[in-house]
């Protein structure tokens, strides 16, 4: 490969990536733009995303930066493209757990999401919203150049939600690549540059 | 000099048995349910023992040493099958009765060799008297610890599978991500060994020292003699616990650190 490929390559480019029942699914991805994920319940959308972080083994090409996965150990390439569950797990026993060892990482991002003083909660007593945030911040905080979220605002209330929209904004703004799903049009709306359109696991035109 | 013990009729053993007609009885009367179990399980006990006897006889009267490896190989399969009855949810295919199998098969043997090269020293060093009672005791607890551990580790990463997979979606190994299940499945497997240890001599006298002494040894040498099995039997556990659950926790992901639960097979 040219040493000047990686400058002109997307950030994210997925080709013909299959792992039934979701595919074939080809998608490109650059800096700083949002790709929304749309379709109904069991369509893949979820399964799209996992393929995407190489957590579920799939078929066919993805590449970053003009780089192909398998040639990156996974960890790294998931360091890199970075996927963020609806509900995500929690391992340890505090938030600050969770978070990379900068604090000034994470800190501000906390901030943004409204739980400024949560570094030191015990996980068990975060709310399913509260839970929601932190993953998002937990995954940014680790600066991926990819981020594939999950229905990142599907268990908030309006003001929550509007406060992770602002974290997508301000991450976009920096150069990160988001692929999200979602059930919401009026957040695609808002927040996509492109639409992908999944049923029973296949792309469909976006309306 | 102690007198051996007088032997044990069959009517002398009839007495015991019938404590457990007594614990069949309270089953129906407490409506358990495990009667029948019970009452199979000692006519197993009893077949099993009276034929183990009649076959370490021939073992020692032939002196064999390839009779005395073939029963230790029944013998390990036998444990590896245990191991994998024991399993809630197995790894799928052969690797379900292969982890477990192979982990005692190198634990166990690699133990009993030990000391029977270094503390028990029979002549010669293969001798069936000695190599098959160690191996025998050695396996029925290594068995226990192997299939703990294995049950634990399996059963944590269903339960812990977000925990596990978000770790992983953030860059972790999967080493890093099943650090806690593995330890989890590690000290489960080996609290049992630890227990035994701790309460020996105070809580209960264990099987084989009660057997020694009835059997005429002095209770200073069959304390010993227990001592000693119970440091090999935490030496195989260890050995074995760690050789399943890592295996295990290797087969359960894959080279590219994703979590493969569907390398599992249902529950019981």
């Amino acid at each position: 490969m040219p040493a000047d490929a990686s400058q002109s390559a997307p950030l994210l480019e997925a080709r013909d990536l299959s792992r039934p029942p979701l595919g074939p699914v080809s998608l490109t991805l650059g800096a700083g733009r949002c790709l929304a994920v749309t379709g109904p319940s069991g369509a893949g959308k979820s399964l799209l995303l996992r393929a995407l972080a190489d957590l579920d083994p799939a078929e066919g090409t993805v590449l970053f930066q003009g780089t192909e996965r398998r040639t990156l150990p996974a960890p790294e390439w998931r360091r890199r493209v970075c996927y963020v569950a609806a509900d995500s797990g929690w391992w340890a026993e505090t938030v600050a757990e969770h978070m990379p060892a900068d604090k000034a990482a994470w800190r501000p991002l906390m901030q943004a999401v409204g739980l400024s003083d949560a570094a030191d909660w015990p996980v068990s007593r975060l709310s399913s919203g509260e839970r929601q945030r932190l993953s998002v911040v937990r995954a940014l905080a680790r600066r991926p150049a990819v981020l594939l979220l999950d229905e990142p605002t599907a268990n908030l209330d309006a003001e929550a939600a509007a406060t992770v929209e602002a974290l997508i904004r301000h991450a976009l703004d920096d150069g990160t690549g988001i692929i999200l799903t979602s059930h919401d049009p009026a957040q695609v709306d808002r927040l996509a540059d492109h639409r992908l359109r999944l049923r029973a696991g296949h792309m469909e035109p976006a309306p | 000099m102690i007198e051996t013990a007088e032997p044990l009729s069959w009517l002398d053993l009839a007495w015991s048995a019938a404590l457990i007609l007594l614990a069949g009885g309270l089953s129906v009367v407490w409506n358990l349910g495990i009667h029948r179990r019970l009452l199979i399980a000692a006519a197993r006990a009893t077949v099993q023992l009276l034929l183990l006897a009649l076959v370490l006889e021939a073992l020692f009267a032939t002196a064999s040493p390839w009779l005395t490896a073939a029963a230790a190989a029944v013998m390990l399969g036998f444990a590896g099958r245990e191991i994998f009855g024991r399993q809630d949810r197995r790894l799928a295919g052969g690797w379900g009765y292969g982890v477990g199998g192979a982990a005692i098969t190198v634990a166990a043997s690699v133990v009993t060799l030990f000391a029977l090269t270094t503390s028990v020293r029979p002549d010669p060093w293969y001798d069936a008297r000695y190599a098959i009672p160690l191996l025998g005791m050695i396996l029925g607890n290594v068995m226990t610890g192997i299939a703990v551990g294995l049950n634990t580790l399996t059963a944590a990463c269903a339960r812990e599978t977000a925990a596990i997979e978000a770790q992983l979606a953030l860059g972790a190994t999967r080493w890093e991500a099943l650090n806690a299940p593995i330890r989890h499945a590690l000290r489960t497997g080996l609290i049992g060994i630890v227990n035994s240890m701790a309460a020996a001599g105070i809580v209960f006298i264990p099987g084989m020292m009660t057997g020694q002494i009835l059997a005429g040894q002095s209770p200073e040498q069959a304390a010993r003699y227990q001592l000693l099995i119970l440091f090999l039997i935490a030496g195989a556990t260890a050995i074995g616990a760690v050789m399943a659950v890592l295996l295990a926790a290797a087969r359960l992901t894959d080279d590219r650190h994703r979590l493969r639960l569907d390398r599992l097979r249902g529950t019981k």
